[in-house]
């Protein structure tokens, strides 16, 4: 062997030698660490400590059904953008195979960049910004409708449920958070209501507001004095409660508050906070199947971690949480590898029937979005967020217009 | 759009003005006398917001009742603050006291975090949920109590400033700090019994919030913030003027929500913070340097 010969050879062994270690470590790979960021601090903390739930269960229930170790790796963003995006490029440092969250579209966003960049698969549990897989992500999937999904069955229900009820309002007054969520909800009733002709109602007035708003005073003068028949209300959480509080004050008493797809108001902290003036708003949302096999599982992991809580107050936040986890340890099973290539192409092959959320199987399309997702028409009734519509999966009948506060 | 709207939206902004005109006021007085700018202020009516708010939890003690407890409190904490941190730094150049009391600031956000964690914590009263009916107004009851105490507490301060002769002690100390001393006063401890003084105006406008806002541990800075507009709009060390600066930016957020867009209202605060350092730069009632 010549000089010249020697050398190549051993700069090729060298090679080998460096990269087939990692290789083999992630081809060995036994646990899958799975860096999971949600907003558990600042003005979406209490919806990201239910998200919280879902991911703090998910260990123990994917090791019995898939037989796959997931080791998670905790981030709170702290209802911060920018917050999310550091913590995101600390995690994927950190060494988390897969992300998943966060909870909020803005952050998705946000991740959904750094995941791109990194070449880490980013798992959304819920968000809803058509945008995040609209970019031609490789590395980005949701399993969560987009908020054209979310609009589009939220009227579809308004629909149900005026002919349910035999109502038939004139106005309604749109408010909704001036965020990225809020936005796009809007963008999507913008372009979805002229087209849903079976609504006998026209919007009279369109308010945003500050999603991290602490007083709605001036927001609830102006739709009270739109005289609107309803509040169509696209909301976070804490929002949810001061508008309510804030309607009563003002002693607004429209025919009722119908969400056509937001958070807030199933939430088990707008019941704490508000009694028996939680009583009857509406909520079009993607929900849970209660008689799934796969939620008693989820059901009983959960009252073991949370013996005091219900899981019909968390049931969205936590299956949606809790199935982003199953996408990820599915494809890490199928995969046998934590290489993030290898890990995305199994997680774009996905294919879930045993599922707890409503509608059909998870399956991502092209572009990283899992089509099909069912929503239903939740109303608080009895402080306990109730399934009325559709009528196959309904446990009451719908109520609306809801009666004032004062006799609720 | 209907003038009983317009009257309603102004009502509300006024009487939220005098709350924030009374937060305000306390870093006004602060300021007039000890010359330190307190970075920590709307930390400090945070912890007040969380004392009221667990007064109310555990002896269900409404926030207008706790403000004798808080505001004793509050005034013992500044007092001591002043006396044993902040004396120190009097003569050192203001970066050293600037750091300092963000020092305290993010200390007070930290350790709120940690006792309380970051939910969000409130007190629930039936009056809270009630309003005064006048005509076509409808006045928010705990908003109205919520000015009314602020009133009360700033013409308090304001008749103490004015007839009692620590008062005039301290507005001597304010208007010439080595003339106080050679005339024998004892300046440090006239420190100390203001920042005492402001720690308490700042409690009570804790007290009366805790009744409007939930508090979180995050609202502190955003109060800082708010305080300091406030200050400059009216004026930094006249106490009318905090009032009269809280009252405008409350007015003006609402009729900026109102006339403009909702989620514009902050922008117009600032806007107006502009304006005045544009036109006026010693605030609307300060007096020229």
């Amino acid at each position: 062997m010549q000089r010249r010969q020697f050398n190549k050879a051993l700069a090729a062994a060298g090679i080998v030698s460096l990269s087939s270690p990692l290789n083999m470590a992630r081809a060995q790979a036994q646990k899958l660490r799975v860096g999971v960021i949600l907003p558990r601090s600042g003005y979406l903390s209490f919806i990201g400590q239910s998200c919280q739930k879902g991911a703090d269960l998910a260990p123990g229930v994917v090791k019995e059904m898939l037989g796959v170790e997931i080791e998670l790796m905790n981030a709170d963003f702290e209802s911060n953008v920018d917050t999310a995006r550091t913590r995101a490029e600390r995690l994927i440092q950190e060494g988390a195979n897969v992300l998943v969250g966060p909870f909020d579209s803005g952050a998705a966003a946000a991740i959904a960049q750094v995941a791109e960049q990194r070449g880490v698969p980013f798992v959304i549990n819920i968000a809803a910004a058509p945008q995040i897989t609209e970019q031609g992500y490789k590395f980005v999937f949701r399993n969560f409708q987009t908020a054209g999904d979310i609009v589009r069955n939220g009227l579809a229900l308004i629909g149900d449920l005026l002919q349910a009820t035999s109502t038939v309002p004139r106005s309604a007054v749109f408010m909704h958070v001036n965020d990225t969520f809020g936005q796009a909800m809007a963008k999507g009733i913008g372009a979805f209501m002229p087209k849903m002709t079976q609504l006998p109602f026209k919007l009279v007035d369109t308010i945003s507001y500050d999603p991290a708003a602490k007083d709605l005073t001036v927001e609830v003068s102006k739709a009270k004095a739109s005289n609107a028949d309803f509040l169509l209300l696209v909301c976070r959480l804490n929002d949810a409660i001061l508008l309510r509080r804030e309607m009563v004050k003002q002693r607004w008493n429209p025919m009722g508050i119908v969400s056509p797809g937001s958070p807030g108001m199933y939430e088990e902290q707008y019941f704490k906070a508000l009694g028996k003036l939680s009583e009857n708003s509406i909520s079009n949302v993607p929900w849970y199947n209660p008689n799934a096999n796969l939620t008693k599982v989820v059901e009983k992991a959960f009252l073991k971690q949370n013996p005091k809580d219900r899981l019909v107050f968390h049931g969205l936040n936590v299956g949606f949480t809790f199935e982003a986890l199953l996408i990820a340890a599915d494809a890490f099973r199928r995969a046998k590898s934590t290489d993030p290539r290898t890990l995305a192409d199994a997680i774009r092959q996905t294919s879930i029937t045993d599922k707890m959320t409503l509608g059909g199987p998870i399956k991502f399309s092209e572009k990283g979005q899992v089509e099909g997702i069912g929503s239903a028409c939740v109303q608080n009734r009895n402080l306990v967020p109730t399934v009325v519509l559709p009528a196959t999966a309904a446990t009451a009948k719908p109520i609306f217009p809801v009666p004032e506060y004062k006799k609720a | 759009m209907p003038p009983e709207l317009v009257l309603n939206v102004v009502i509300a902004g006024v009487l939220t003005g005098l709350v924030y005109g009374l937060m305000a006021l306390g870093l006004s007085v602060i300021f007039g006398v000890v010359r330190v700018v307190n970075f920590a202020h709307g930390e400090m009516m945070t912890i007040a917001m969380y004392a009221a708010a667990a007064l109310f939890a555990a002896l269900k003690l409404d926030p207008f009742l706790a403000v004798l407890p808080v505001a004793a409190a509050f005034f013992v904490l500044g007092y001591a603050m002043q006396a044993g941190l902040i004396n120190p730094f009097i003569t050192r150049p203001e970066h050293s006291q600037f750091m300092l009391l963000v020092a305290v600031a993010i200390i007070l956000v930290n350790a709120l975090l940690i006792v309380f964690g970051p939910d969000a914590r409130n007190v629930q009263l039936d009056y809270q949920l009630e309003s005064y009916e006048l005509g076509k107004l409808l006045l928010d009851k705990a908003r109205v109590y919520a000015a009314g105490l602020a009133v009360v507490a700033a013409v308090l301060l304001f008749l103490f400033f004015r007839f009692t002769l620590t008062g005039k002690a301290i507005r001597a100390c304010a208007d010439n700090y080595l003339g106080a001393k050679v005339v024998g006063l004892n300046v440090k401890r006239l420190y100390a019994l203001t920042f005492g003084l402001g720690s308490a105006c700042v409690a009570v406008a804790g007290c009366a919030m805790v009744l409007l806002v939930d508090v979180t541990p995050g609202l502190g800075p955003y109060y800082t913030l708010l305080a300091f507009v406030i200050v400059i709009v009216g004026g930094l060390g006249s106490m009318g003027g905090a009032l009269l600066g809280g009252v405008l930016i409350g007015v003006s957020e609402a009729a900026a929500g109102l006339f403009i867009a909702p989620s514009a209202k902050s922008m117009f605060s600032f806007g107006l913070l502009i304006l005045v350092l544009l036109l006026r730069p010693q605030g609307l009632l300060g007096k020229r340097a």
